[in-house]
């Protein structure tokens, strides 16, 4: 399965507008689950993936004020203070698009582990706003970026599959 | 590098390294001016319209999954809570009627006294839509907002104790953060001997903590502690929480006191929003420099 992932050439997947709109919304609705309790701590997040999903794979089509866009309506529906989230998806952002040659030469089990720094980073930024301007942090808020990262190589084989034209499919 | 760089034959708009700059930029001057001023609320509310139908939607499987579950609640279950329900109504009804003469006791003991009276608090019932899914935020949201005329500051609970407070409200929905939150406080007394304290949120949902109260205060495991109403914006007499652990340690000027919440702070789905504010005369403004200290700290505590 991963071969196949690999082997699909970036030119030869075709890319449309609304597919990255319905990805990138499909990721908030999963944020906005109600997770509680143990699941809020081990909650993954989603958007960041997708959106270094697209910044990695599409760096052209999904740039940083996209990233910026969503992290503001992440923050709204969040009510967290306005511009949190939007700044740590910014520099996520940032980073996937800088390094998005760096992290496509890899496999997707070596890509997981480029990828976790990135979303520590991100991640270090929320809690950073948030401790700078309210005094805690909590920790175990961070060991959503493990499960993220380990969510990284299922969402890019689903997303690379979805994007995978249908006649293509009956190839193989 | 310099020398190798590409040329550029594409002009895709400033760089990844500008836009981000631009965008940290705006991102720190929104945050600013939001702990700051609050101007934005109104572009909040305006988005959260936005957001509304797509966060009704989300929590849409989790209230079926609910109702289904109430639609198969067994036979017995219901005619065992209904029996349940029967017994604790007569009790209930037998108590109001002491109630109703107490007051009327207690009020005609208010005149003679000549003290304020107390006033009744009218209440509305809210449904949770969900709870915050930010784990450094204890807030919840209910399905009441601006529409059911829900102000900012009024106070949340069910029915056993104080749930928490209304911190801002939406055209359709209003947030209530938890008493468990860590920034809040709220003033209590002992109830059984009417020691005054200030329980404060510990940022974990089954827990709070007593700060400040000397080692010698007299508060043992078991007190119930009731809202004192010196605040203006809880009233009198509401349970809060209940000491669960009393740490004594001459090494420290303060004890350790931990309290669990009376009302389930995060079991209820329905809970009730008192919607009429106590007005306090104004604090008469005696000396400068503690008028001027006051606010800044009350403001802290109280949000």
């Amino acid at each position: 399965m991963s071969d196949r992932i690999l082997n699909d050439q970036e030119f030869q997947l075709p890319v449309s507008r609304i597919f990255i709109a319905a990805s990138l919304f499909v990721a908030l609705l999963l944020d906005w689950l109600p997770w509680q309790g143990i699941w809020l701590v081990l909650r993954p997040d989603f958007v960041a993936l997708v959106l270094l999903y697209w910044c990695t794979h599409k760096p052209y089509h999904v740039g940083i004020s996209i990233a910026w866009t969503v992290g503001i309506l992440a923050d709204v529906a969040d009510a967290s203070l306005f511009g949190q989230h939007a700044l740590a998806y910014s520099v996520l952002a940032f980073s996937g698009i800088v390094l998005h040659r760096r992290i496509l030469m890899f496999n997707l089990r070596q890509q997981t582990l480029q990828i976790f720094p990135l979303l520590l980073l991100a991640y270090a930024v929320y809690a950073a706003v948030h401790w700078q301007l309210r005094g805690n942090i909590s920790w175990e808020y961070f060991i959503g970026t493990v499960v993220s990262a380990l969510l990284w190589a299922p969402v890019t084989i689903l997303l690379q599959t979805l994007r995978r034209p249908r006649a293509a499919s009956d190839l193989l | 590098m310099e020398q190798n760089q590409p040329l550029n034959f594409f002009n895709r708009g400033p760089s990844p390294a500008v836009r981000l700059v631009f965008f940290t930029l705006f991102s720190l001057l929104l945050l600013f001016v939001d702990v700051r001023y609050r101007y934005l609320e109104s572009i909040r509310s305006g988005l959260s319209v936005l957001v509304y139908p797509l966060q009704r939607l989300v929590t849409a499987p989790s209230k079926l999954w609910h109702e289904v579950d109430d639609f198969f609640s067994s036979h017995n279950s219901l005619i065992r809570d209904n029996a349940e329900l029967h017994h604790q109504h007569t009790l209930d009804v037998a108590q109001l009627l002491q109630l109703e003469t107490l007051k009327a006791e207690n009020q005609h003991l208010r005149n003679l006294l000549m003290v304020q009276q107390r006033a009744d608090y009218p209440m509305q019932l809210a449904e949770i839509m969900y709870v915050e899914r930010d784990i450094f935020n204890r807030k919840i949201l209910l399905d009441k907002g601006a529409q059911a005329k829900v102000l900012a500051g009024q106070v949340v609970m069910d029915d056993s104790g104080i749930v928490g407070q209304v911190t801002r409200v939406y055209p359709w929905m209003s947030e209530v953060t938890l008493i468990t939150d860590k920034d809040h406080a709220v003033p209590v007394q002992v109830l059984r001997n009417g020691l005054r304290a200030v329980v404060f949120g510990s940022g974990d949902t089954g827990q709070l903590a007593l700060r400040y109260m000397p080692i010698s205060s007299d508060i043992q495991n078991g007190d119930v502690l009731v809202t004192s109403g010196i605040d203006g914006t809880y009233p009198v007499g509401l349970p809060v929480a209940k000491v669960i652990h009393v740490e004594r340690d001459p090494a420290y000027p303060f004890a350790r006191i931990l309290c669990a919440p009376i009302a389930g702070v995060d079991k209820r789905r329905q809970l009730l929003i008192l919607s009429g504010l106590l007005k306090l005369p104004e604090r008469p403004e005696v000396i400068e420099e503690i008028a001027t200290d006051k606010p800044k700290n009350s403001r802290r505590g109280g949000r």
